[in-house]
């Protein structure tokens, strides 16, 4: 408060309107309120001391991270939650490099965040000067864009253009590097000067009539269709359109990882989940299908198994907004390149409705035989299955809370027994598969809405990996619930040794801290928990508990993901659970 | 396979190594590419011709420029594909010519229509403009020769479509289909060519 009536610029606390003579650094600053932003998560250093000596004059409120890496974690957890551009700032050289592991994970998932990194002085650029790394070269092919900014009038510009270009057709992270020197000198600022062009569509991005009208006749004489509906539902908001899709065409819905939440679970067309962990009558509808309906998703390789054994009779319609993905991994017969919502919007008038009940109930005659979900075929010793605290998590939190995963066997488990019939309540790394994401993408999803219950579940092996963000959790006394599911292993990589490895359990078994102890350290209570009559009482003490809270799930060890495709095997060649399907053994039972 | 680009791109910094990286990480080969000014200021034009690997599948050509244009600082591609267009291709070949030997040389480089644009004692320089085959049946009718070939500069190939002419005129210069030049370049249709 005294810094603020003892600076001469107090007045920047307000939107600076008209043209204004400021430094580099407080442009920067200036520039971010324009675009909206009112946190960001950050590390200072010597690069970017300027930019930090300026913050005290803006209303934007700075989270001091434990590792750069959490930075742009929380930036994309941030993002996820909100939809809105998530912001991480570092220092240069190993500051920016930290940074490097979140851009790449946004990137992969499409997700829009600005990263601002400080760099050396435009003098010394380029002579190895103390902390000087080329990180726009680093970063080139894990960003959308990067700008390297060396005058304090470009900074306005600059920013404002990463912002559009973070958020517009497919989003992505954007990097601003900027030298020391341009953050001290002082230039003009003038926001709507700073305006970039106006975002032009991609110019491939056309959709054409008459492919409207194939689209709209493939639809309509498809026996047995099915919808992919992915990640692009929620980036492009085209929930109610493709819901719409699904219903007055009664086509069955399988999602994607990306898309859990983007088609509620709880609908009556959502089979579930596709892929290498999906439900097996999903894998087997997209088989057999003869329509497949892919609406913003990639056909990544968890999803697909091989391209050429990748649902053999089915036509493709693929609606993305990205031209680079049509026909990269599976050939579309018809693609609808553009933004998904308003593709929809064109297509929806021209599907009068359909009677799908046929397919549906053959759909619905496979997973009677298979949707005996592996939880009820564990065995019921007392013992702890991760599968247990997945399912009455979800039950529990009413299925309300928002879920981040980190990267492994919880993560698949979690997207099997957690139902989310809102978008945006999963947060987890799909395409690059971060260990570590979660703690710190939990803290930028918990900040974006303060008032959701926000759950972190990681194994004991990714959480390691950034386990020092609790401390931050603390200092921005942030209300989060962490689950670890401890099994002792690095699982997943521990399942794949016991399938393809003949168990040869190298480096997958491994020691770690009483966690309980370690949030203890941290003034977070938490409690362990090993059998399963305690689960319930457990979460609801941490969802009682006004602050952060750990439970340490001492899970069955080498317990495995079913069912699974194995790499490069067909979707039909899944390996399931073995010897527990009681509907084999009982049929009558149930 | 050979496809060959055409791109607009700003005239900026950086902006050769991010056309250069797109192509490193696709693991496709530039065989030749060409940058210089275009008749827009502030926007160069490069010409690119790159080698698919045998993997990649047909569409690649599509998937590279679609992945061009997704960079920032490149305004337009063209895929020249098999449209009727011309092609050029500068080299500068230094050879060791002695007094003695020279003749033969000169003869040679008229029958390329190439022209020698420096003599010293011990050595000529050639200069020729052409189709690639061209000027590689100049380096290897040299290269048959008693003298050596000191240096080749090749300055890679520039393409440009060509205008509007009626399908009988490319018949009569023997280039191209023949078949009347869609009005719009591909990307029209982008979904149809895929």
């Amino acid at each position: 408060m005294s810094n603020i009536e003892k600076n001469d610029n107090a007045h920047l606390a307000e939107p600076i309107t008209g043209p204004t003579r400021l430094t580099g650094a407080e442009i920067l600053w200036a520039t971010l309120v324009g675009e909206g932003v009112t946190v960001v998560f950050g590390y200072p250093g010597g690069a970017i001391l300027p930019v930090y000596d300026a913050l005290r004059k803006f209303p934007i409120h700075h989270i001091l991270v434990r590792h750069e890496q959490g930075a742009s974690h929380m930036a994309d957890g941030y993002s996820r939650a909100s939809g809105k551009v998530g912001v991480a700032i570092a220092t240069s050289g190993p500051g920016a490099t930290n940074l490097v592991t979140g851009i790449a994970t946004a990137m992969l998932d499409s997700i829009p965040m600005v990263c601002i990194t400080g760099q050396v002085s435009s003098k010394v650029l380029g002579s190895d000067a103390f902390q000087e790394v080329d990180i726009t070269g680093i970063t080139l092919p894990i960003t959308k864009h990067n700008f390297l900014v060396n005058r304090p009038e470009d900074i306005a510009p600059a920013v404002r253009y990463a912002f559009q270009i973070a958020k517009s057709g497919r989003p992505g992270p954007v990097l601003v590097d900027i030298t020391k020197d341009a953050q001290q000198q002082s230039a003009l600022f003038d926001f709507a000067a700073a305006k970039p062009r106006p975002y032009a569509a991609h110019p491939m991005l056309s959709v054409q009539h008459d492919h409207l009208h194939e689209a709209a006749e493939l639809i309509r004489n498809a026996k047995r269709p099915v919808i992919l509906a992915g990640h692009g539902i929620m980036q492009s908001n085209a929930g109610e359109q493709v819901r719409s899709l699904a219903e007055r065409m009664q086509i069955p819905v399988g999602t994607t990882l990306l898309g859990l939440g983007a088609f509620p679970a709880s609908h009556l067309l959502n089979m579930g989940m596709m892929g290498m962990h999906g439900e097996s009558w999903v894998n087997h509808a997209i088989q057999e299908a003869d329509l497949l309906i892919a609406c913003g998703m990639r056909f990544d390789d968890r999803v697909i198994g091989t391209p050429t054994t990748y649902s053999p009779n089915s036509k493709k319609i693929h609606i993305e907004v990205d031209p680079a993905e049509i026909n990269k991994n599976i050939k579309a017969d018809v693609a609808l390149v553009g933004d998904l919502r308003q593709v929809l919007e064109q297509l929806l008038p021209l599907l009068p409705g359909r009677d799908g009940s046929a397919w549906l109930k053959t759909i619905a005659d496979s997973k009677g035989s298979a949707a005996v979900l592996d939880i009820t075929n564990l065995p019921d010793s007392g013992h702890l299955y991760a599968a247990h605290v997945m399912h009455d998590l979800w039950r529990i939190t009413d299925g309300k809370a928002i879920i981040v995963t980190d990267v492994g066997q919880h993560q698949m488990w979690e997207a099997q027994y957690y139902r989310h019939d809102q978008p945006r309540t999963l947060i987890t790394s799909g395409g690059l598969g971060t260990m570590g994401f979660a703690l710190p993408a939990a803290i930028g999803a918990k900040v974006a809405c303060p008032d959701k219950e926000v759950w972190v579940i990681a194994g004991d092996g990714g959480f390691q990996m950034t386990a020092c963000e609790l401390a931050t959790i603390v200092q921005e006394k942030l209300d989060i619930n962490v689950a670890i599911i401890n099994n002792g292993f690095l699982g997943m990589v521990r399942q794949w040794q016991e399938f393809f490895y003949e168990k040869n359990y190298e480096s997958t078994p491994l020691v770690s801290p009483d966690f309980v102890k370690l949030a203890d350290a941290h003034g977070i209570p938490g409690a362990a928990v090993r059998d399963r009559g305690d689960l319930e009482a457990a979460v609801q003490s941490a969802r009682a508990h006004k602050g952060p809270y750990l439970l340490n799930f001492l899970v069955e060890k080498e317990d495995s993901v079913y069912p699974m495709i194995p790499a490069g095997a067909a979707l039909h060649e899944m390996i399931r659970r073995p010897g527990r399907n009681p509907l084999d053994e009982h049929p009558e039972d149930l | 396979m050979l496809h060959t680009f055409v791109a607009y791109v700003e005239d900026k910094p950086g902006v050769l190594t991010r056309v250069a990286s797109l192509f490193r990480r696709l693991n496709i080969n530039i065989i030749s590419l060409t940058v210089g000014h275009s008749e827009r200021p502030g926007i160069s034009r490069m010409t690119i011709v790159a080698n698919a690997p045998d993997h990649a599948n047909a569409e690649a050509g599509h998937r590279i420029r679609a992945s061009l244009f997704k960079l920032e600082d490149v305004v337009e591609v063209d895929d020249i594909g098999k449209a009727p267009a011309v092609t050029r291709e500068l080299a500068l070949i230094k050879v060791a010519a002695t007094a003695h030997t020279r003749s033969h040389i000169f003869e040679l480089a008229e029958v390329f229509r190439a022209r020698i644009v420096d003599l010293a004692p011990d050595s000529l320089m050639i200069e020729i403009t052409g189709v690639e085959s061209k000027i590689e049946g100049l380096i290897q009718v040299l290269n048959e020769t008693e003298e050596r070939v000191l240096e080749v500069c090749r300055s890679g190939k520039m393409t440009m479509r060509r205008g509007a002419h009626k399908s009988g005129v490319l018949r009569a210069m023997g280039v191209g289909t023949g078949e009347p030049q869609p009005e719009e370049p591909a990307f029209e249709h982008f979904a149809d060519n895929i």
